[in-house]
């Protein structure tokens, strides 16, 4: 194996675990779509970044991404109060957002190396020749060290905040009871959201990093009614498509962003129809096991 | 304005521009449906699945021609509806992550097939990235014929189908009951979207095509209540945004139609959020403003009837003259924020109090009921007493909770609700025109 394909499966293996890992939130409360609109606006936070600081990365560019994720969570939730339906408040932030920035970076900045194509798809093969250097010393590839921050920065505060995310995931209203401040972690989830969607998106690229947030997670979520491991079970059947859908695109030739959201479908398809619990065929196995008890005891 | 010939004396702008104005009246009233059937994120949804559609029909037929493109990705996204539909019937994923899901998955594999078309060394694949972000540049005559056909086809079905629709939309049991298919209704509908997002692919592309079917409905709903004004409403944005991107786009080499067609209707929302007349920001701060200050002049006018009531007055003896009352006073007693200076010169304006003010400057000023402000006051403080009566006597609520909450609903009792409260205190006790408060003053 060479040293770059090293470089690019652990990039692939960090993005579907940070992924992964702060998707499962976004499942369990019913934010999917917010993640997709996310992944979107932070293009728009990107681009005023880059206008503002000449600087394409570094901290800057989180920043703005991160600002700008919010704001579109925050836009969502405001015109949504306002009486807006929310799938109608989502969809006219998000894309209203993300226009802004295409039109902004085709005006000012249509010279530099964020073209939108690159920012939709991303660019795994290209990771390994990205070298972060620090003192002339070679640390690998900046995407790892990006990424593995992201990764790391959502591994602490959920961490630190473990029970709290847990009962806003799953019941919010106790949560404002017990005296949580449900909105404030509502936002710092969003941002960690933004975060790794950025972290991510420099690799594999916005919509890409919906598969990689949501896909995942939903398979997990088929497979364990116990949160914990459905967070760990996200997190290895992330990995798991991700190296999957390279070792597919190195044989077909073919992006490999693209391969790892269709090989994290196809490990849903999987888990959708064989999950032992959840899935399609043993409840099928079941019912039918029932229904021939039931007649033989009558009979 | 010379530039208007020269622009529509071009053939090729005037294709593109009836196109993205057909594409944006379609969508629109397309939208509106799909919004109010909480459906608007489908439309995000079908565009993304509809890029492996395009590029299989790619794959199968070696052309670019529009045609097979808009049945490939037709056929791509009735498959993706049909995923949704079957993981959220068939587990306990719920819609909004199926959503998410098909599209990104969808998504994905339109990209692996778009690489794996370019380095088979297909000729022509750059016509297929147009998909992505949308060429309205590049349509030409026969793709406009075709957004046009499909675009009134669109159209017309909705017309004929208004009825229908419109119970599908609000009222699905009833129109169950009265014998129509609803199901079949409900496939058509989303049949009829998957062709509208299909056919704008071209002009908009994958990403911002959600924008064309949702924003402009969303813009529309901030203006009426009424289904058949929201429909010609949400055509006429959709084409006013179509029509507007297309123009600016011709403007500079560089501009994209798709996002500048995206931001041009949502500019047109903003402008509706801000001024709408159901619901819009300027409508609600106004009237937000109007019940602030009407609770503010009888918040005071109750006051100063308490403290006439103190001073005797009122329970039947309201032969007891009016005090002029100190204002620093009032502002100790009073309920709610205190008084404003614009509460007091309101009233005085009306003729409701009459103000007293001590020849010294920023000295004392004293206040003093009208027979008019007294009487409007004791109207005031008759309903409150009523409904802290209601709340405390059939509502159970404890005598210290009684003042607050009468307070927060008491500006807003209908008449008759007043009525009827007052109906229930006659009925009781036959006696004064104000009855006495439940809680100590």
């Amino acid at each position: 194996m060479l040293i770059e394909d090293f470089w690019v499966m652990l990039t692939a293996g960090l993005v579907a675990s940070s992924c992964g890992f702060i998707g499962v939130y976004l499942i369990l409360r019913r934010m999917a779509m917010v993640g997709d609109a996310i992944s979107h606006s932070v293009l728009l936070g990107i681009v005023l970044a880059f206008l503002a600081t000449r600087i394409l990365g570094g901290v800057w560019m989180f920043a703005g991404a991160a600002v700008a994720g919010l704001f579109a969570t925050f836009l969502i939730q405001l015109l949504h109060r306002g009486g807006a339906r929310e799938d109608a408040a989502i969809g006219v932030t998000f894309t209203g957002l993300f226009a802004l920035g295409v039109v902004l970076l085709s005006l000012y900045a249509g010279d530099v190396h964020l073209d939108t194509e690159h920012v939709l798809f991303g660019e795994l093969a290209y990771v390994p020749y990205d070298v972060l250097i620090w003192q002339s010393v070679e640390l690998g590839p900046r995407a790892v060290w990006t990424v593995g921050a992201a990764f790391g920065l959502t591994l602490l505060v959920t961490g630190l905040l473990f029970k709290e995310f847990k009962v806003c995931a799953f019941d919010p209203a106790f949560a404002l009871s017990l005296g949580i401040p449900v909105t404030l972690l509502h936002y710092v989830q969003m941002t960690l959201v933004s975060v790794t969607t950025v972290a991510a998106f420099e690799s594999v690229g916005a919509v890409l990093a919906v598969a990689m947030l949501i896909v995942p997670g939903a398979t997990a979520y088929l497979l364990t009614d116990r949160f914990g491991w459905m967070l760990g079970l996200s997190v290895v059947t992330g990995v798991v498509s991700a190296w999957t859908g390279y070792a597919v695109a190195v044989w077909l030739d073919v992006s490999i962003s693209g391969a790892m959201a269709t090989a994290a479908g196809a490990v849903f398809g999987l888990a959708f129809l064989f999950a032992p619990r959840h899935g399609v065929l043993p409840t099928a196995l079941r019912r039918r096991r029932l229904t021939r008890g039931g007649t033989g005891a009558v009979a | 304005m010379e530039w208007v010939p020269i622009l529509l004396g071009d053939a090729n702008v005037r294709w593109v521009l009836a196109g993205t104005l057909l594409l944006g009246i379609s969508s629109g009233v397309l939208g509106t449906f799909a919004m109010l059937r909480r459906r608007s994120l489908m439309g995000d949804v079908l565009a993304h699945t509809a890029l492996p559609g395009v590029a299989v029909a790619f794959l199968l037929t070696q052309t670019k021609s529009v045609l097979p493109l808009l049945a490939g990705a037709v056929v791509a996204g009735l498959i993706g509806t049909w995923c949704i539909d079957v993981v959220t019937r068939n587990s306990r994923i719920k819609e909004d992550t199926a959503q998410a899901m098909v599209l990104s998955v969808f998504f994905g594999l339109g990209i692996v097939l778009l690489t794996y078309i370019a380095q088979s060394g297909a000729a022509g694949q750059s016509g297929l990235n147009r998909f992505l972000f949308g060429q309205a540049a590049s349509l030409v005559g026969s793709d406009v014929r075709v957004i046009a056909a499909a675009a009134a086809v669109l159209t017309l079905l909705i017309v004929l189908f208004y009825k229908e629709f419109k119970v599908l939309t609000f009222d699905p049991g009833f129109g169950a009951g009265m014998g129509l298919n609803i199901r079949g209704l409900d496939r058509l509908l989303m049949l009829m979207v998957v062709v509208g997002v299909s056919i704008g692919l071209q002009a908009v592309g994958v990403v911002l095509m959600a924008a064309l079917l949702v924003t402009p409905a969303a813009a529309a709903r901030y203006w009426t209540d009424r289904l058949g004004v929201m429909l010609v409403l949400a055509g006429a944005f959709g084409g006013l945004a179509g029509a507007a991107g297309t123009v600016i786009s011709l403007f500079g080499p560089r501009l994209a139609t798709g996002p500048l067609i995206v931001l041009s209707a949502t500019a047109v929302f903003l402008a509706s959020l801000a001024l709408g007349l159901r619901g819009g920001l300027v409508q609600k701060a106004w009237r937000h403003l109007r019940v602030r200050r009407r609770v503010a002049l009888e918040n005071l006018l109750r006051t100063l009837y308490e403290a006439y009531e103190r001073a005797g007055g009122g329970q039947g003896a309201s032969r007891v003259p009016l005090q002029p009352i100190p204002e620093t006073r009032v502002r100790q007693e009073g309920t709610g924020s205190g008084i404003s200076r614009g509460t007091l010169r309101t009233l005085e304006r009306r003729g409701l109090v009459n103000v007293h003010r001590s020849g010294v400057p920023g000295g004392e000023r004293f206040i003093v009921l009208t027979a008019q402000g007294l009487s409007q006051a004791q109207a005031v403080t008759r309903r409150h007493r009523l409904w802290e009566m209601y709340l405390m006597y059939e509502a159970d609520f404890r005598f210290d909770h009684v003042d607050r909450d009468a307070d927060d609903i008491e500006h807003h009792l209908p008449p008759e609700v007043v009525a009827e409260l007052e109906r229930r205190w006659q009925r009781e006790r036959a006696e004064p025109a104000v009855p006495p408060s439940v809680h100590p003053l």
